[in-house]
């Protein structure tokens, strides 16, 4: 048994060591928000958070966790989380979904560590995660919005 | 019943329900207060905002017809027919039910249709249920808001013969009736019950388009709030009882074969349960994705090749330019634009050589797929639900019916899931027949399982050439284009194949809107064992690039600005030129831009919606560009969802300009060389230019708007290169430094 803490609980999953945090996550806790799209760390849909850090838990080992907090879009509860799922809803952001957990798990991560970010620091934190329904204009848009309801 | 309506008729159009004309609405299951049999498959869907699970619901209710259900909670379920795999069909359709209904938009939720063509056909495809060809509004439009205007028509009969009072003193707001003299006021779940017993009308009115409430207004999206928290299922979330997850290891060429395979180090993979023979492959199931991963890696599979194809897409190419110099077949025709090229003053020529496309959804294909002993059931984004019921059927030897399709949201698709063969949901059938289990098996495709399965937007060349006569004016165009027919060998080719020329393959180009008297347009279609289909806006995809470039050679041949001469060339057409000038004029057509940075123009019609873009770009020291502003207009009919709307213009946009910028499929001695997103690029945040869109303004019925901003973009940024960098470019993706 393998044991990780996630969204504050510990929890026990029977999984080989070197299965993916990813899908630890998804196939064997249920939490199916964090989303599998490369499996190589090139898309950015299965972003969840590592002590706060945003990591590709596609290509990280469950085994390598350790005692780190992860966090999933299941377990966001923070203010710039709030602030980042607000605006998200009122600008409409969202058109097919898939990576739109991963999306949010990298803005809240941009907002936890640098509330007011510049256009560049926003493309270069959100560069990592692909949207094939090219949400990225309102991405932007809800970005800023939500880092003006910060203040 | 009929004087207590004349007031209503007054304020409201008659409309008269013919025979044919809504299939759904002749359907009127009456079931309030009452236990259900057994529900629809689509309430098992977990797609909607609406209750998950397939129990019985005793709650009293009222079904009024196919796509209404009014609950005694107030809810409002609209049913969609249509899939919703983000560009808010589940919204739009829901808009159109509560607008009639006078419904409060918040009570309205959504629920996926189940598959059931007498019900829920798309009503432009004959007996077929169906998404795309960006129709979902367009064949929605009169039949969803009949049901909801015969919805209310029975709230209001209800509540006139429960209070006793004419149908025509009572008013419908926000999901409230009221009778003003007698203070009388109910909530459509407070009537539900009542209005379930009178007869179905089989009339209902519709607003005038002046009464509109929520229609033409920027209504919030049904499923945001799921799509933001990570709740909103897809089909890779479905988790079963029992579940398998299957994975499959693919020839490494189109048309190879398994020869013989070894599955020992497989099977001795922890959690793989068996390891199958298929016509696609060899699948090893287990019970979950890693296991099923690491069981599949195990495999050793001696592939026979023989009659693999094995070329590349160089060599198509050059077969290709071969065809496009000896006539094709006539897709039209007009005047005699052999005899005018001979005798031109000047004559200009290009050929344009587009790459195989990968739809790359961000939810590679997947599906979930269970015998049962009713048939088989299925859970998918399902996006083509009569095909995909004959296909599955057909594996197992039962009849479509039998196969009953629960309904997920669809990680995109951009035409994917819309597949004639059914591919991914009859190889999942074929598995599950080898395996012969009764349990659920979960098919997932890996990123380079998807990227490397085919279906890929044909390769296709186009060779143009035109004349312009001594004042500058185009005198004939001749456009030849060869590529693989999308439809040909498919259910569609009856439909879509017309006296040997796939319309699919000249759409954009055949119609072409431009004044020229001689006109020829011809199609060499080739057969290779790639499997094509269509990509978002099908033959636009390749059509608008190749006119939109070629007119803008001709205006620089002709020392013309590129915006007027196409208003020249556009006189007669009204709705292309309405685009194009709004356009213009939102992007400052006439400003001038610095050094080292273009303006170019496109437009197009495709789905019967006209969109032009202006693009700017910057050209940078290491030869790269970046494209950074682009103003979008649409004339896309009414907007029932402005902002819907705009989304879609935004991310069609976003979505063709990764085919202009950097994604193509390219084939080695038959291999496919990309297989993600590493070779496979596509747009990301920091590649998205500005982009403000402009709706124009029309009160004719809406038309699509999923696909027509797709086909803009890639034209407008080479012909803003060209005007940047002087050059001209022969194909796609758009590189300086090729």
């Amino acid at each position: 048994m393998i044991e990780i803490t996630l969204n504050g609980k510990t929890r026990a999953l029977d999984a080989a060591p070197d299965t993916p945090r990813l899908w630890a996550l998804r196939d064997h806790l249920g939490l199916t928000g964090t989303k599998f799209g490369c499996g190589i760390a090139q898309c950015g849909a299965c972003t969840v958070h590592l002590d706060g850090q945003p990591t590709r838990s596609c290509v990280t080992p469950v085994s390598a966790v350790g005692g780190r907090q992860v966090t999933t879009i299941e377990g966001l509860r923070s203010a710039p989380a709030k602030a980042v799922q607000a605006a998200w809803e009122s600008l409409d952001v969202v058109q097919c979904g898939y990576c739109q957990s991963g999306q949010i798990m990298s803005a809240v991560a941009l907002l936890s560590r640098n509330p007011h970010p510049t256009d560049k620091d926003i493309d270069d934190a959100m560069s990592g995660n692909i949207c094939r329904c090219n949400t990225y204009a309102r991405i932007r848009a809800a970005i800023k919005q939500a880092s003006k309801a910060l203040v | 019943m009929k004087t207590e309506r004349d007031i209503n008729l007054a304020r409201r159009r008659f409309l008269v329900v013919g025979a044919g004309t809504g299939a759904g609405l002749t359907l009127g299951m009456v079931l309030a207060g009452c236990e259900r049999e057994a529900p629809p498959a689509g309430e098992q869907a977990q797609a909607g905002p609406g209750k998950a699970g397939g129990k019985v619901l005793t709650e009293s209710r009222f079904e009024p017809n196919a796509f209404v259900r009014i609950g005694g909670d107030n809810s409002v379920t609209v049913i969609a027919k249509h899939l919703e795999m983000g560009q808010g069909s589940y919204t739009g359709l829901a808009t159109l039910v509560a607008e009639e209904l006078d419904a409060a938009w918040p009570q309205v939720r959504v629920q996926a249709a189940p598959a059931d063509a007498a019900r829920y056909n798309n009503l432009f495809w004959g007996r077929t249920q169906g998404t795309g060809g960006s129709t979902s509004m367009a064949n929605s439009w009169e039949q969803m808001r009949k049901a909801g205007a015969t919805a209310r028509a029975m709230l209001v009969s209800a509540a006139a013969q429960e209070w006793n009072v004419p149908e025509d003193q009572i008013e419908v707001s926000d999901g409230v009736l009221r009778h003003a003299a007698s203070q009388r006021q109910a909530s459509f779940g407070e009537l539900a019950d009542s209005a379930a017993r009178p007869p179905v009308p089989a009339d209902g009115m519709l607003k005038d388009p002046h009464e509109n409430r929520l229609i033409g207004t920027r209504l919030p999206r049904k499923d945001s709030k799921a799509k933001t928290d990570g709740s909103a299922r897809f089909t890779q979330d479905v988790q079963l009882p029992d579940m398998l997850t299957a994975l499959v290891a693919h020839p490494p060429r189109f048309g190879a074969k398994v020869k013989s395979f070894d599955a020992d180090k497989a099977r001795q993979v922890s959690g793989v349960e068996q390891v199958v023979q298929i016509p696609t492959g060899v699948a090893v199931l287990a019970r979950d994705f890693w296991s099923a991963k690491k069981g599949r890696d195990a495999l050793t599979i001696e592939w026979d090749e023989s009659a693999a194809f094995k070329q590349g897409s160089e060599e198509i190419f050059a077969r290709y330019s071969e065809l496009a110099r000896q006539p094709g077949s006539v897709a039209r025709n007009e005047g005699d634009s052999a005899q005018t090229l001979r005798g031109a003053a000047r004559r200009i020529e290009a050929e344009i050589r587009f790459p195989y496309l990968a739809h790359a959804a961000m939810e590679p294909m997947n599906c979930v797929l269970q015998r049962t002993a009713d048939g088989v059931e299925i859970w998918n984004g399902d996006q083509y639900q009569t095909p995909d019921q004959h296909a599955v059927a057909g594996v197992f030897g039962i009849e479509p019916q039998q196969v009953k399709i629960n309904m997920l949201y669809a990680g995109g698709s951009f035409g994917r899931r819309a597949n004639p063969q059914s591919d991914y949901l009859v190889e999942a059938a074929n598995i599950v027949k080898a395996g012969g289990r009764q349990q659920p098996v979960k098919l997932v495709w890996t990123r380079e399982d998807d990227m490397r399965a085919g279906y890929y937007r044909p390769l296709y060349l186009h060779r143009l050439e035109a004349a312009l006569d001594e004042s500058g004016n185009p005198v004939a165009w001749r456009q030849r284009i060869v590529g693989q027919s999308i439809a040909a060998g498919t259910a569609f080719e009856g439909m879509l194949v017309k006296d040997g020329v796939d319309v699919t393959s000249v759409e954009g180009a055949a119609n072409l809107p431009y004044a020229i008297p001689n006109l020829r347009v011809e199609l060499h279609t080739t057969e290779l064992p790639v499997p094509v289909q269509w990509w978002r806006s099908v033959g636009s995809t390749h059509t608008a690039f190749a006119v939109e470039t070629f007119i803008d050679r001709l205006a620089a041949e002709a020392g013309r600005d590129p915006l007027a001469f196409r208003q020249a060339l556009l006189r007669e057409q009204p709705r292309h030129l309405g685009v194009l000038n709004l356009a213009a004029e939102k992007a400052g057509w006439d400003k001038p831009l610095g050094k080292g940075r273009g303006r170019g123009i496109a437009v197009h019609e495709s789905f019967n919606s006209y969109v032009a873009q202006v693009a700017e770009v910057s050209l940078h020291p290491d030869n790269s560009y970046s494209v950074d502003r682009v103003v979008i207009a649409v004339d896309c009919g009414l907007a029932v969802n402005p902002d819907i709307v705009r989304a879609q213009m935004e991310g069609g946009m976003g979505y063709g300009l990764s085919a202009a910028l950097s994604s193509e499929i390219t084939l080695e001695e038959g291999r496919v060389v990309q297989g993600n997103f590493d070779t496979y690029r596509v747009l990301r945040i920091d590649q998205m230019p500005q982009v403000e869109v402009h709706i124009v303004p029309s009160p004719l019925p809406p038309t699509g708007v999923g696909e027509p901003a797709t086909p803009v973009i890639a034209p407008a940024v080479a012909n803003a290169l060209r005007a940047a960098s002087g050059r001209a470019f022969d194909r796609l993706p758009l590189s300086l430094s090729a």
